[in-house]
């Protein structure tokens, strides 16, 4: 197998304390991965090592075979992955459709000043942005609401601007941190399809990070299982169901309901 | 450069240090409890020299009853300047407390330059302090001993305050966590304006005893002291008072022994403080003392 | 709305502010006239500090240290060089520094330059702080600038400063500058760069996240906000003909502040606005500074009270209005034809 993204045993430290020890990850293209735990065992940690927030203490960062560990989180994005985050981070005051043009910058040609002075090719640039944006707005169901406020937003409506943003910085890796927070079942039945929906139509690699366990079993190839940030269990949905340690680290939780 | 000298100019340094020290400790308790750089403390410091030579010339006052009136009416000063100005910003951004501290640092410049024009006014200093004393062959003024000494006692006194009684208590609680202090029954308002009363009254103490060494009043001489005990507050680590007193020594002497030392430099005099601001931000934000906590992705 | 309308419209609106002007020249006496230059720099002013505070997130209490660089550089192009050598009374002047000399537009335009440059090599350091340090910490800077040029008297003739400064900076000048500056911030903001500026200031760690270097980005307003403080400075420089250190204090940052402030951060009409709005109340509330003749009594000024009471204005703006006179949001063609369509329907 050829692995799209690689982790290998990542390891994060904070002071004294050990926050995701030895985490190794090999996502083949086009898979959909899930990375699970209690709260706290390091998850979004490891999110924020890959996309270059924390520096790990050890370990590497694999994109394609290219060592990415260490550099900034504009740069791991420029390389091809995008994130969401676990309590939403849209720009407020910008409409929808300027959050996800920002998105889109990552991947401009044209200058900064070359727009201000009215050069053609940047304005047909401009002009070819809030095209592709408006059909990523489409994409996620948005369209109606593209002049509208971000901070405005009903909730779902912006965990899928954020999932729309992130698209436009045309990544090829998608990491999403509890896309299912705060949603009904019905939502988050239409979340699953929205996933593989959103996999197929722009080739992506998906990581999520979810605690509804219905959305993880029912949508994930592959899952990590973290606590106290050690890799205590991966493998296929079913495996991890029925996996002592997995069920012993969730008792009294929903994982225990589900097995 | 003969010992005497040295020794003279560490006195001095020792002097403008303390000065510092007394200032840099109201900065510091109110960043640490509010995050907020409280712009008008150095206006606060102008006033408790103002209003001493005022009771002293207008009302008359003997020494020691103008200056327990003239603390008092600032550190008063102080607290409305809390209520008025501040608190009703505890929710907004921080920049917004940190614009209105600036807005409330001219409006009462200003209000002096009304009240007691703009012009520079001699300070009468009482006899006791004139007269220089040798010891050890060293020409000393009373002022130069007296500054450091009562500063010392001040600060212990404010030590003693936070550090062993319950509103010290709950000053240390609302600097760690202002929430859960408040869920915890903490009277967070009126702890707040207890430190800005403490903090000014400090201010103040400086304030006159800067007045008396350099004796000259004029509502911008706060300004230039204001920066440079702010800048001590950071070099020491902002929130620790400890902090704020090693700070403002150590600014004090580096500041007499630099144009000691290099006379040619006197005229870069100030900004060699703002010189430090800039390295300590960038090298160890936190200062000597401090500690900040980290931003949450 | 088409794009075209919009243009013939702004076209139209430059015609009639050169119509204004032209008036202005005519039948207005030499205060007035004053008066509208100072409201042409503030309004640029406030525009720079603007698009590094409002839009970009970036407390800086700079403005008077870049302003400071863009009056000396202009000021010393636009002396001519016997000027200059009547000028240095306590040490002569270095050289070429003495022989430089430039016409007015280069003049404005280095001296833009030499902030914008300052202020990238300042920047590169400090930007990394947030907040209320980036603010101290920048007014630090421009206290250093001040102190330096108290003390390079071979540049800037020390604490005297200049005199006599040639003044170029007639309306069309400030007019002219203030017009380039207004066009090209909102260029810059209706861009995709200066949504990254927007992103910037709304959350960062979001920005870096998608992928905006935001270092770079945040590098690039303040250098611009600083050239056009350099540009505002040197325009000052030749309006009020003489500087000197003493004229660069914090007050002068304060100033801009406050219009940026009272306007709206965030908002290019709000700073127009308050920049014109607060340039003729400052002026107009000069009369209670000076004494005032009633037939035969005279009543006294109370230098002072003109801050006081802007003082008063600023801190009660904050508290009541924090948004200020605008908020984020502009007058623009579109907004007045949405308005008048509705006005029109009900």
């Amino acid at each position: 197998m050829n692995a799209l993204v690689e982790a290998r045993s990542l390891t994060m430290r904070f002071g004294g304390l050990v926050a995701v020890s030895e985490f190794s990850a090999a996502i083949a293209p086009g898979a959909i991965v899930g990375l699970i735990g209690p709260n706290g065992a390091g998850k979004t940690t490891c999110f924020n090592m890959i996309t270059g927030f924390y520096r790990p203490t050890q370990g590497q960062v694999l994109l394609d075979g290219r060592d990415i560990t260490g550099l900034p989180p504009h740069a791991v994005c420029e390389a091809g992955i995008a994130r969401t985050f676990q309590n939403i981070r849209l720009f407020g005051n910008g409409t929808a459709l300027e959050n996800v043009l920002v998105g889109m910058y990552v991947r401009q040609k044209s200058f900064w000043w070359q727009s201000a002075l009215f050069w053609p090719p940047a304005l047909r640039e401009e002009a070819r942005q809030r095209t592709r944006a408006m059909e990523l707005l489409d994409a996620v169901g948005l369209t109606s609401v593209a002049g509208e406020k971000a901070s405005s937003l009903p909730y779902g409506a912006q965990r899928r601007l954020e999932i729309a943003r992130a698209l436009a910085t045309a990544p090829r890796f998608l990491l999403l941190d509890e896309p299912a927070a705060g949603m009904n079942p019905q939502e988050s039945q239409e979340l699953m399809e929205f996933i593989r929906h959103i996999r197929d139509a722009f080739s992506l690699t998906i990581l999520l990070i979810e605690h509804d366990m219905k959305v993880v079993m029912g949508v994930c190839e592959h899952i990590y299982v973290l606590d106290y940030g050690v890799t205590i269990a991966q493998g296929p949905p079913a495996a991890i169901q029925s996996n002592p340690k997995v069920i012993e680290a969730y008792l009294g939780e929903e994982a225990l309901a589900y097995a | 450069m003969t010992i005497e000298i040295f020794l003279q100019h560490l006195l001095n340094g020792l002097t403008l240090g303390s000065l510092y020290a007394l200032i840099a400790i109201g900065y510091t308790m109110v960043y640490g409890i509010l995050r907020l750089i409280n712009f008008a403390h150095s206006e606060i410091f102008m006033l408790g020299a103002y209003f001493v030579f005022w009771g002293v010339t207008l009302f008359h006052l003997p020494w020691p009853l103008a200056l327990v009136a003239a603390v008092a009416a600032v550190a008063l000063v102080g607290v409305l300047v809390d209520r008025v100005a501040y608190r009703p910003l505890r929710d907004a951004p921080r920049i917004s407390a940190l614009i209105s501290a600036i807005g409330v640092s001219f409006f009462l410049q200003n209000v002096a330059i009304v009240l007691f024009k703009a012009i520079p006014r001699e300070v009468y200093r009482p006899e006791w302090l004139e007269n220089p004393m040798i010891m050890g062959g060293v020409r000393v003024l009373p002022l130069t001993l007296f500054v450091p000494v009562l500063s010392l006692l001040l600060m212990l006194g404010l030590m003693y305050i936070v550090y062993h009684t319950k509103p010290g208590l709950g000053m240390r609680a609302i600097s760690k966590d202002i929430e859960t202090s408040a869920l915890m029954g903490v009277p967070v308002n009126s702890i707040i304006a207890l430190t800005f009363g403490l903090g000014s009254a400090l201010a103040a103490a400086s304030g006159i005893m800067w007045a008396l060494r350099y004796p000259q009043l004029q509502p911008i001489m706060g300004v230039i002291p204001g920066f440079k005990a702010f800048i001590a507050a950071v070099f020491g680590g902002i929130g620790s008072i400890p902090g704020a007193v090693i700070g403002g020594l150590v600014l004090g002497f580096l500041e007499i022994l630099i144009v000691a030392f290099f006379p040619d430099l006197a005229g870069y005099r100030d900004a060699f403080a703002f010189v430090l601001l800039i390295v300590v931000l960038l090298v160890k934000p936190t200062g000597l003392l401090g500690a900040r906590p980290e931003e949450k992705v | 709305m088409k794009r075209y309308h919009v243009f013939a419209l702004n076209f139209m609106l430059v015609g009639v502010l050169a119509a204004l002007l032209v008036c202005a020249q005519r039948f207005l006496d030499g205060y007035s006239i004053q008066i509208l230059n100072l409201v042409a720099i503030n309004i640029l002013l406030a525009l720079s500090l603007n698009l590094i505070y409002g839009f970009t997130g970036m407390f800086s209490l700079g403005h008077a240290g870049f302003m400071a660089i863009g009056a000396y550089v202009c000021a010393i192009l636009i002396l001519s060089p016997d000027q200059k050598a009547m000028l240095f009374l306590l040490e002569p002047a270095y050289p070429w520094i003495e022989s430089a000399h430039a016409p007015f537009v280069v003049a404005v335009f280095a001296g833009g330059l030499a902030a914008a440059a300052m202020a990238a090599v300042v920047g590169f350091p400090l930007l990394r702080l947030g907040d209320d340090y980036l603010g101290i910490a920048t007014l630090g800077f421009a206290e250093i600038v001040r102190v330096v040029a108290n003390n390079v008297p071979r540049i800037t003739n020390g604490a005297l400063g200049f005199k006599g400064i040639p003044a170029y900076a007639n309306l069309w000048w400030n007019y002219g500058w203030c017009l380039l500056a207004l066009v090209l911030i909102v260029r810059i903001l209706r861009s995709n760069t200066g949504r990254c500026f927007k992103a910037i200031r709304d959350d960062e760690v979001a920005a870096r996240a998608m992928g905006v270097n935001v270092f770079r980005l945040k590098l690039l307003s303040f250098s611009l906000g600083a050239f056009f403080a350099g540009v505002g400075g040197g325009l000052l420089a030749s309006l009020l003909t003489t500087i000197d250190p003493k004229m660069f204090l914090f007050v002068l940052t304060f100033n801009v502040l406050m219009i940026v402030v009272m306007g709206g951060l965030g908002s290019v009409t709000g700073s127009v606005i308050a920049g014109a709005a607060v340039t003729i109340i400052l002026e107009w509330l000069r009369f209670v500074e000076d004494p005032i003749t009633l037939g035969s009594v005279t009543l006294p000024g109370i230098p002072g009270m003109r801050m006081v009471v802007f003082s008063l204005l600023l801190i009660a703006v904050i508290l009541f209005r924090r948004e200020g006179l605008m908020g984020t949001r502009e007058i623009s063609w579109e907004g007045i034809a949405a308005w008048l369509r509705q006005r029109r329907k009900a």
